[in-house]
């Protein structure tokens, strides 16, 4: 197992500074989420044709599905993890669009959330768990066994969470953790 | 890790007296640097699960040790038929994450490039899939006419694949003299010589009693699914991101989507055709419209790197579709965490959707049409 001790110096995530003169179609879009959720969810930014929104596993769920049946997104283009050792949470971040509503056609939901990260994961076994989202977008299945092989992230209620790109010997830590050092590096 | 999440070919697997599994590939031509399971009963296919990762190179870890500049010749690796589009979203998120204003000169240079690259790339595919058709036509005639398109790149930038001419700034160099009387001439040649592949290869009967009615994916699904590129439009859904989100000079020019309503392996192959015969369209036009003269690069100082803790998420059309680049920067010389969003692998999930209930024989032309590149989709 290869550990890294440079990994702390790697800063705490903090949010952007919201723009003061913010794009009103998107403006639009977020506010109809704040004013569904209130406080469970923040928005970490809106700018031109993408609206950043971090909510809690918890409310993960229903936030996804409000984005379904109420603002019409129909789609996840990419899930992508990101490891804050630091915060000692593994973000997972959805981009959500939307095809079958032609105005939404060139803007994006960012949806992330965070679960626990674990300083020696057992993938599957421990505490990294989210919900699925692929009983609201089915578009998720592959990209959610992506995140679960390169992160250790297991999604709840995911039908198949099985390996999808590791080599099937993979003995070692969910590789794009970022106490996963390359060698030589 | 434990049993249960080994990948399906070390599970163990019950046995059935009707059913029979079947793997294709890796080492199978018909499949790709892919493995693909499949169950059978008699001839027709009753479950199939894609087993891909087997070219996986790691393409997302290698980017958080390099700087943004180093990262530009790796990140192209996955397709180097069209790593020009590749490119272009992780270009273009990193001159956001800058904040680097683009010449409009290197503007038209890269759409340019990038329409070349979407046919070069889309040739190739052609070429495959004419052979896993049993159509060795189908393989000569794109591979050769290829060429043409990769004399033009190689001047533009002195590589035939993998050219690592798109910069943060611009382009890497100005466009070689007399460069716009030779592209038009070739790209001419280039339209009227594919315009001939519709005789050729689209009302061939080999063609089309292997293709039509194959592998139908409805407008509803396809929307589910979440495919992207020539999948969807196959499909009736119009979305075209060079119209629905214009990147640099996209928004100028009259750039037409190609949509069909079958959503056969015939219309999902027929569809790149024509967006290539839209690509020399487009190219003609951006010819037109680029200023002669003028800066295509801007200097950069060295070692670029962002201002803080920042995400961004661009994408762009590329011959397999919409093509996502999420950078997270946390405001060092590397990216933080840095994640390409393919079409291929996109189209992968509906693999196994639309080979339910197909005959076995079936599976390369539905395999191919859903215009899947393994390489890609594996990073």
């Amino acid at each position: 197992m290869l550990k890294k001790n440079h990994a702390e110096e790697k800063p705490v995530a903090k949010p952007v500074a919201k723009p003061v003169e913010l794009p009103a179609f998107e403006k639009n879009i977020s506010d109809k989420i704040v004013e569904k959720f209130g406080d469970k969810i923040v928005v970490s930014f809106v700018k031109e044709n993408r609206v950043g929104i971090n909510v809690d596993k918890e409310n993960v769920h229903d936030v996804a599905k409000f984005i379904r049946d109420e603002l019409n997104y129909d789609h996840v283009e990419s899930v992508s993890g990101v490891d804050y050792p630091q915060d000692k949470e593994i973000e997972v971040v959805y981009h959500i669009g939307s095809y079958s509503d032609p105005s939404l056609a060139s803007q994006l939901i960012v949806l992330a959330t965070r679960a626990v990260r674990e300083e020696n994961p057992i993938p599957g076994k421990d505490a990294t768990k989210l919900p699925t989202l692929r009983d609201i977008f089915y578009s998720v299945e592959f990209h959610e066994r992506e995140v679960f092989e390169m992160f250790g992230v297991y999604f709840t209620g995911h039908p198949d969470n099985r390996r999808l790109l590791l080599p099937e010997d993979w003995a070692d830590l969910p590789p794009l953790r970022k106490d996963f050092a390359i060698k030589g590096r | 890790m434990t049993n249960e999440f080994l990948p399906p070919g070390l599970a163990l697997q019950k046995a059935d007296e009707r059913i029979m599994t079947l793997n294709v590939g890796p080492q199978h031509p018909g499949s790709g640097h892919m493995r693909i399971i499949v169950q059978i009963d008699g001839d027709y296919i009753v479950a199939c699960d894609p087993d891909p990762g087997y070219v996986h190179r790691g393409e997302e870890k290698m980017a958080e040790y390099r700087n943004y500049i180093t990262n530009i010749p790796h990140l192209e690796r996955p397709v180097i038929h069209d790593s020009c589009n590749v490119l272009y979203p992780y270009v273009l998120g990193v001159e956001e994450l800058l904040g680097i204003e683009v010449p409009e000169r290197a503007k038209y240079v890269r759409v340019i490039c990038s329409e070349l690259n979407r046919c070069i790339y889309t040739m190739y595919w052609l070429a495959i899939y004419g052979i896993f058709l049993g159509h060795s036509t189908m393989f000569m005639w794109p591979a050769g006419d290829r060429e043409l398109l990769i004399d033009l790149m190689e001047k533009i930038s002195g590589a035939r694949v993998t050219h690592a001419h798109f910069v943060p700034g611009g382009v890497r160099n100005d466009l070689p003299p007399n460069f716009e009387e030779v592209c038009l001439r070739q790209v001419n040649y280039f339209e009227k010589r594919i315009r001939e592949y519709a005789a050729v290869f689209y009302d061939n009967p080999i063609l089309i009693s292997r293709t039509q009615d194959t592998g139908v994916l409805s407008r509803e699904d396809a929307i589910r699914l979440g495919v992207t590129g020539s999948v969807l439009r196959a499909s009736g859904v119009d979305y075209d991101l060079r119209k629905k989100e214009p990147y640099d000079v996209y928004e100028e020019l009259d750039v037409h989507s190609n949509v069909m309503k079958e959503g056969d392996s015939y219309a999902r192959s027929k569809i790149p055709w024509l967006d290539m015969l839209e690509s020399c369209n487009i190219i003609k036009q951006a010819l037109e419209k680029m200023p002669k003269s003028g800066s295509v690069r801007v200097k950069l100082k060295p070692n670029p790197k962002g201002k803080g803790f920042d995400s961004v998420y661009k994408r762009v059309e590329s011959g397999r579709g919409s093509l996502g680049c999420h950078i997270v920067s946390d405001g060092k010389v590397e990216p933080y965490r840095l994640k390409l969003s393919v079409g291929s692998f996109r189209n992968l999930i509906a693999l196994p959707y639309l080979l339910k209930g197909e005959k076995l024989g079936n599976m390369p032309s539905v395999y191919w049409s859903l215009n899947y590149w393994p390489v890609e989709a594996d990073r």
